[in-house]
């Protein structure tokens, strides 16, 4: 029954693809200027906090299952992880006519979503970038601060996927 | 008339230049022939016979044969094995990969396998659905999906090791194969992942089946605009249907296959359904072969395996070449004689 309830919100954003790019690309930036005071109160000891403020936020928007390996921006600001094929580079061969899932019929193809999204956006070519398979280490753990540390070169606490 | 070669697979053997595979498949579709290539079902039994009839009506007709692997989430004997068997008797085979049963530990060391067997063809898939099977209760596994399969096993044959990073002695030297849809929503996107699958190592694409040779154009069209028929090999996917009654049953239950109204009502308009079937079949083929960009066929005949070789003649698709198969050689020198 979730999944009903849930896909409605999770349609909602990707219809407004462009805002939430927009949204999420500030948030970032928030992220980013807060850096000095992860880096203060301890990377390791942020997880937790950062990391269930995560799952609820993106849970509530947009459904994400916290893979630890987010693509939304690539991936037309849908959660390619609600797909039960855990499909992360586009739909598989069985969607169904009008645009439903192959496993569960009630269900609109993630991918048909993310498509539609990543037409709105302004970086929706990113759709097209190849992205790896999921490092199941990283499951439950906030894509937000390993984001962070990417971007300001410090060393990871988990490793990624090369 | 042309007579094909016995597959040699030695997975020692040295390659041709700009080759990836010592693989027949490969060296056909490079020298630009219009290639044949055949599903054969797995059995549900543990006899190789029943493996070698199967492939036997294939005989003469197909330039590789395609192992599925648990094909509709169904269980049977497994691709690798079937590869095996039909190496033995000096076959071309194309292994199908599913992600759906087995994470990147189990599909590396299977591919590895494989390549020691003679296998030099390899299909990526992310396989249908547990759902769609006899073992709904199965976990599905999907730890990979078709292009990240893509990316491994390339990175396996072209860097020599596996995603750990770890070396191999010896890489599996495989031509890399995906599937495409042309058939099923989003089709404005299909192209977009054609080339995507091709970026991450494909080689050689098998469409799903077409019975919609207007989709089908329009496919190729835009896939020609993107420059891929130059870049992988591209093999429509074809099938007789046995009846309007199996056709409707197709489309409502086998995830991805779509078969247009008018395509039914022609079944159930005929006297022989099954021959109507069949010659619907034919003159897909037939249109197909016109396309520019198309490289081949692929033939998923499931239940109709024996309809194959009168299928593929009567289309004349092969215009005279005859594939090799296990007792070319001796036809031949009985001929001769």
């Amino acid at each position: 029954m979730s999944d009903i309830r849930w896909f409605h919100v999770r349609r909602w954003t990707a219809r407004h693809a462009r805002f939430f790019e927009f949204i999420y690309a500030a948030f970032e930036h928030a992220l980013v200027m807060m850096h000095p005071l992860f880096q203060r109160l301890g990377y390791a000891r942020m997880e937790r906090p950062v990391a269930a403020a995560e799952r609820i936020i993106k849970g509530f928007l947009f459904d994400t299952q916290m893979c630890g390996s987010c693509t939304l921006g690539a991936t037309g600001m849908v959660c390619p992880m609600n797909c039960p094929k855990r499909m992360r580079n586009g739909p598989c061969g069985g969607v169904r006519p009008g645009g439903f899932c192959e496993v569960k019929p009630e269900m609109p193809c993630v991918w048909v979503d993310a498509f539609n999204g990543s037409r709105l956006m302004r970086h929706g070519e990113r759709i097209r970038d190849i992205q790896a398979p999921v490092d199941h280490r990283l499951k439950h753990s906030s894509s937000w601060l390993r984001e962070v540390r990417r971007i300001k070169g410090s060393k990871p606490g988990g490793s990624r996927v090369p | 008339m042309s007579a094909g070669e016995r597959d040699v697979q030695d997975p020692t053997r040295a390659l041709k230049p700009g080759h990836s595979s010592a693989g027949h498949l490969e060296a056909l579709l490079r020298s630009g022939e219009f290639a044949v290539t055949a599903e054969l079902s797995p059995p549900d039994s543990s006899d190789p016979e029943e493996v070698f009839r199967r492939a036997r009506f294939f005989d003469g007709c197909v330039d590789a044969i395609n192992a599925t692997d648990g094909s509709g989430a169904n269980c049977h004997m497994s691709s690798v094995a079937v590869c095996a068997l039909l190496t033995r008797l000096g076959y071309s085979t194309v292994m199908q990969v599913s992600c759906r049963d087995r994470n990147r530990i189990a599909i590396q060391g299977d591919v590895l396998g494989g390549a020691a067997m003679g296998v030099a063809n390899v299909l990526c898939l992310t396989g249908d659905g547990v759902q769609a099977g006899d073992h709904p209760q199965a976990m599905p596994v999907f730890d990979l999906e078709s292009i990240s399969l893509l990316q491994l096993l390339r990175g396996m044959r072209d860097e020599a090791r596996f995603q750990s990073g770890r070396k191999l002695m010896l890489p599996p030297r495989v031509f890399l194969g995906a599937a495409e849809n042309p058939f099923a929503p989003p089709l404005e996107y299909r192209p977009q992942r054609l080339a995507k699958k091709i970026a991450a190592g494909a080689q050689f694409i098998q469409t799903q089946y077409c019975y919609d040779i207007e989709r089908l154009k329009t496919f190729m069209t835009v896939a020609r605009d993107l420059g891929l028929p130059g870049c992988a090999f591209i093999l429509v996917g074809v099938g007789p249907l046995a009846s309007a009654r199996a056709a409707e049953w197709i489309r409502t239950h086998v995830p991805g296959v779509y078969i247009p109204d008018a395509v039914i009502a022609r079944l159930a308009g005929s006297q022989d359904q099954k021959r109507e079937g069949r010659q619907i079949c034919i003159e897909i083929i037939q249109h197909i072969r016109e396309i520019e960009g198309v490289s081949g066929i692929h033939v998923m005949a499931y239940r109709q395996e024996e309809a194959v070789a009168e299928i593929i003649q009567q289309s004349n698709v092969l215009r005279g070449r005859v594939p090799w198969y296990p007792g070319l050689d001796a036809a031949r020198a009985g001929t001769e004689d």
